[in-house]
């Protein structure tokens, strides 16, 4: 008996109110401190410098090419920074295995949807839920108490994510017969299942119309209000401004600006670099 | 550890180990092109070269000499060799293109998984293999002696056959050739285009399918004139053979680098070289070992080969 | 051509779908009456009545006892290839690590002179197969899929030099006299002996069923889940918590140990192992076999396993316009496998969508815990 059981915390946490962290306390949960990334001669983040404060809705946004996508995987351990350093909940995550970090409690979810594509969206999630499980082999083999368990809990917690993204009615259906929206939403769903502090979202509205970008806004601000500190990698304007609490612009892997929605709307470099571009997503 | 060995003849070990290395990089050759095109180990490409090897044979036996027989006179020798050559690649690429149409383009055009193409790859491995081996009752067949194992000049202690030279002469010609073919004829550059991006390839006009076709040709051709190579440097020829041997081009190129054509020739050199001082130090039955520990190790500290992977992309 | 492949894959559907809508006591019924079936398969008062399937060529009881050892290992490769997605070219290497140790172990030309009685051999071959797989993975797992490939292809053909070369596992001569698995009738006569083939057929066919238990557990648990996220997208199971390696290294752990078992097995009713039993082309039939079932599909991977190696001894003893179609079964295998890919590359019985089975299951873990 004597273990604790690590109770899924996602949904019915009721975290700190958005106001209270934008406000006053401002508990730094990501440092990006200083990278730069080079691939050969390619620079493609330079000197980049920002901070993520817990309960914040964080944009990060920038034309095409501007280095999002890269900031994201050094983030995520996918790439190592040639230079500087990023620390995670004050530890410094550089050299981490990718996995360690997501056991951190950092989650994210791809540009490109990467789903699982043969497993149903019930066990998507269930692969999520099970980084912080400990079934070893030999308890899955003989079935053993600690595997019922952890297979009961996660099925529970999938359940209740399936239901939170809106997509329960789906559950045993193989994730690549889900629609396109379905997908990105199964794709939070499974990151969220990972108990993130912090998750990051890559471009989860491309390909939206403006109603399923409208549930999303909302989907977005009921995670933040869970607790859960938001990092949104954006390319539509409006979408962004809506939704986030600063924005940290990159233009050529340089940040360029940051500051409040309002404040970045307003800075020329901004304009140049990124509004004043014809985008049909601005539009 | 047999020292002595080694050192009293390492000379000789080391021309026997570069004639060796000589077939498997001509061999290599195949599998690298093939690979940096087509992203897919040709499982297959070792009967494109037991193919070449059983066309010398049966050529030569068609021009009346067999197993038991041995040329004289220099021009036709020369003749027999460059008819051998040219029975054995064309028996090669012919080979080479059937798989390529029967087994691969099938499966290319309805996009199947990497498995299956090794999975087909394997299975017409194993037919044709088994196809000789049927014809030829599993028993070896002997090849004419063309070339006289004389001793032709001495290199630091070292006895010259003109056998190997041959050969080492022979393979060097058809690496230069095909270098120059690859960087400087039109073909060529379509070749390294696909090799880089096949997409773009298509985009900019490339005819994607003509250009694989061609390179199973020039592997078959390689590939068969290895397989002529061989039956004069052993002098018999066994269905079964073509397993071991392009399991050992593979390696080689997996050495080198995969995609890399100069990395086939280095790889394969290579390859022969530590066979043959393994043989000296730990005796022959110990060579087949070799080989495979050095991929091992390779590939734990240098996983893109010696010289890398340049004919396609450098993945990251 | 298509409409036959249509007609026979909604035949198949068809029987899928009766298969799950069945309630689970005539499922049940149905997997107890198979079980019935291929224990009551080698004696002759049953397989008499089965038409053209004994084999003429050969004891049946022995045929059955080749193909088991075939199913078990296509079962292990089956965790290795089919879930984990990791292509391993040399399997059978784990069965010769399993056979040589049982016959190092046992046999009295062994040089180590231990003479240990084979159950006592067979935990140490399976702990060293396993040992051998996590030396085999450890380096190699991080590499990319083919290079995977060419390296365990490279294994397995160091186990078989080695056993060919070495003085200490004796080359083409073998090791002989290993004992036999033990027990006995209640007349004293032992159950395991060297005339009867059956009892063998039989140990290895519970083998398989507590084996396919064991992998059916393991494949819907956590470590089944991991093995699969890394066969669909590696570092997106990565990025989502599943410590990739070290499931790649389960994987081929399993994989070895079941490997193991089967050689342990051979070993002991062969009486006989050496270097001709290792030949590369078993890893091949062993993959081929996989992919053939149905990779990722255990069911898949017991059909394949078991229709290979009947079919290649099905082919002993026949004569077709005076040609010994035997000489032939691996030609007609290699073009098999070439005609399967083009046409079904998903494998006879491909790796079905589990959707059906989740609320069984659901019901079974609610009600377990």
């Amino acid at each position: 008996m004597g273990e604790t059981v690590q109770k899924p915390t996602v949904p019915e946490q009721a975290g700190a109110p958005a106001v209270e962290s934008t406000a006053g306390d401002r508990e730094p949960l990501l440092e990006v401190d200083h990278v730069t990334l080079r691939f050969g001669g390619v620079v493609a983040l330079n000197d980049v410098d920002f901070t993520l404060y817990k309960g914040e809705i964080l944009g990060l946004i920038g034309p095409n090419g501007a280095g999002k996508t890269t900031c994201f995987n050094a983030m995520t351990g996918i790439y190592q920074p040639s230079e500087g350093e990023i620390r995670f909940r004050g530890e410094r995550i550089t050299g981490k295995k990718k996995h360690h970090i997501t056991k951190m409690g950092m989650a994210r979810t791809f540009q490109n949807i990467r789903l699982f594509p043969e497993m149903t969206a019930l066990e998507n999630i269930q692969v999520g839920a099970d980084a912080h499980h400990k079934t070893s082999v030999i308890s899955a083999l003989f079935r053993l108490p600690r595997h019922r368990r952890e297979e009961r809990d996660g099925i529970e917690k999938a359940e209740r994510l399936l239901d939170f993204v809106g997509i329960s009615g789906r559950m045993h259906d193989a994730a690549r017969n889900l629609s396109y929206g379905e997908q990105r939403r199964l794709e939070i769903a499974r990151a969220l299942a990972t108990d993130p502090v912090l998750l990051c979202l890559d471009e989860p509205a491309a390909g939206f119309n403006p109603a399923e970008k409208e549930e999303l806004l909302q989907l977005i601000r009921k995670i933040r209000d869970q607790g859960i500190t938001v990092l949104l990698i954006e390319h539509d304007m409006r979408l962004v401004m809506g939704v986030t609490d600063r924005i940290v612009v990159l233009e050529f892997g340089k940040k360029i600006a940051e500051g409040l929605p309002a404040e970045v709307r307003e800075d020329h470099r901004v304009i140049a670099a990124y509004l004043g571009v014809p985008d049909d997503d601005v539009a | 550890m047999d020292f002595n060995a080694l050192f009293s003849d390492f000379g000789g070990y080391t021309i026997t180990g570069l004639t060796v290395g000589a077939i498997y990089a001509l061999v290599a050759l195949g599998y690298t092109l093939v690979y940096g095109v087509l992203r897919l180990i040709n499982f297959a490409h070792s009967e494109v070269f037991i193919a070449g090897a059983f066309a010398a044979i049966w050529g030569w036996a068609a021009l009346g000499l067999d197993g038991n027989s041995v040329a004289s006179g220099f021009g036709s020798i020369m003749l027999y060799l460059l008819v051998g050559a040219l029975i054995a690649a064309v028996a090669s690429a012919g080979t080479a293109t059937v798989i390529e149409r029967v087994a691969y383009r099938p499966l290319r055009k309805r996009n199947a998984p990497p498995l299956a193409f090794l999975i087909t790859a394997i299975g017409a491995s194993i037919a044709i293999a088994e196809a000789f081996g049927i014809y030829t009752r599993r028993r070896p067949v002997g090849a004419p002696t063309l070339v006289k194992n004389d001793v032709l000049f001495t290199v630091f202690g070292a006895e010259v056959t003109v056998v190997q030279l041959l050969i080492l002469g022979s393979a060097l010609a058809m690496m230069v050739a095909l270098d120059l073919f690859i960087n400087r004829s039109r073909t060529g550059r379509g070749i390294r285009a696909v090799a880089q991006d096949a997409n773009t390839a298509a985009l900019m006009g490339i005819n994607k399918d003509r250009i694989i076709l061609v390179v199973f040709v020039i592997g078959g051709v390689m590939a068969g004139v290895a397989g002529m190579l061989y039956d004069i440097r052993i002098g018999t020829l066994t269905y079964s053979v073509g397993f071991l041997l392009g399991l050992k081009a593979f390696t080689a190129a997996v050495l080198g680098g995969i995609g890399n054509l100069r990395g086939a020739l280095v790889g394969g050199l290579l390859l022969g070289l530590v066979e043959n001082y393994a043989s000296a130090l730990f005796g022959s039955n110990w060579k087949d070992l070799a080989a495979f520990v050095v991929l091992v190790v390779l590939l734990m500290f240098r996983p893109t080969g010696l010289l890398g992977e340049s004919l396609g992309r450098a993945r990251a | 051509m298509t409409s036959v492949r249509e007609w026979i894959d909604s035949g198949r559907h068809a029987v899928a779908e009766r298969w799950h809508n069945a309630p689970r006591w005539m499922r049940w019924a149905v997997i107890a009456a198979v079980i019935v079936f291929f224990y009551a398969l080698p004696n002759r008062e049953f397989y008499q009545w089965l038409g053209p399937i004994p084999t003429t060529g050969s004891n049946f009881g022995q045929v059955l006892f080749t193909v088991s050892i075939y199913v078990l290992l296509a079962v292990g490769l089956n965790i290795v290839v089919g879930f984990a997605g990791l292509l391993d070219l040399g399997y059978f290497g784990f069965f010769a690590v399993g056979a040589y140790t049982v016959a190092v172990l046992t046999s009295p030309s062994s040089d180590l002179k231990t003479l240990w009685p084979w159950l006592l051999a067979l935990p140490v071959a399976l702990v060293l197969t396993m040992v051998s797989g996590v030396m085999l993975g450890t380096p190699t797992l991080r590499l990319r899929g083919d290079y995977l490939a060419i390296v365990t292809l490279g294994f397995a053909e160091m186990i078989r030099v080695a056993a060919t070369a070495s003085d200490f596992l004796k080359g083409q001569r073998g090791f002989n006299q290993i004992p036999h698995p033990p027990g006995s009738y209640s007349d004293g006569k032992p159950i395991f002996g060297v005339l009867d083939p059956r009892p063998y057929y039989w140990l290895v066919l519970t083998l398989i069923i507590l084996v396919v238990i064991g992998v059916r557990n393991l494949n819907r648990s956590r470590v089944g889940r991991a093995w699969i996220s890394i066969r669909e997208d590696e570092d997106a199971a990565q990025l989502m918590g599943v410590p990739t390696f070290k499931f790649k290294l389960w994987a081929f752990a399993s994989g070895a140990f079941i490997g193991g078992l089967a050689g342990a097995l051979f070993a002991g009713k062969q009486n006989f192992v050496s270097s001709q039993n290792l030949e590369l082309l078993n890893s091949i039939i062993i993959l081929a076999a996989v992919i053939l079932g149905g990779s990722g599909n255990i069911v898949g991977a017991i059909v394949g396993g078991g229709l290979v190696a009947y079919l290649i001894e099905r082919f002993r003893g026949i004569e077709f316009f005076g040609v010994e179609l035997y000489e032939y079964r691996f030609m007609f295998f290699g073009l098999v496998l070439v005609v399967m890919m083009i046409f079904r590359p998903q494998g006879l019985i491909p790796n079905r969508r589990r959707a059906a089975e989740f609320k069984d299951r659901r019901k079974e873990v609610i009600v377990g815990g």
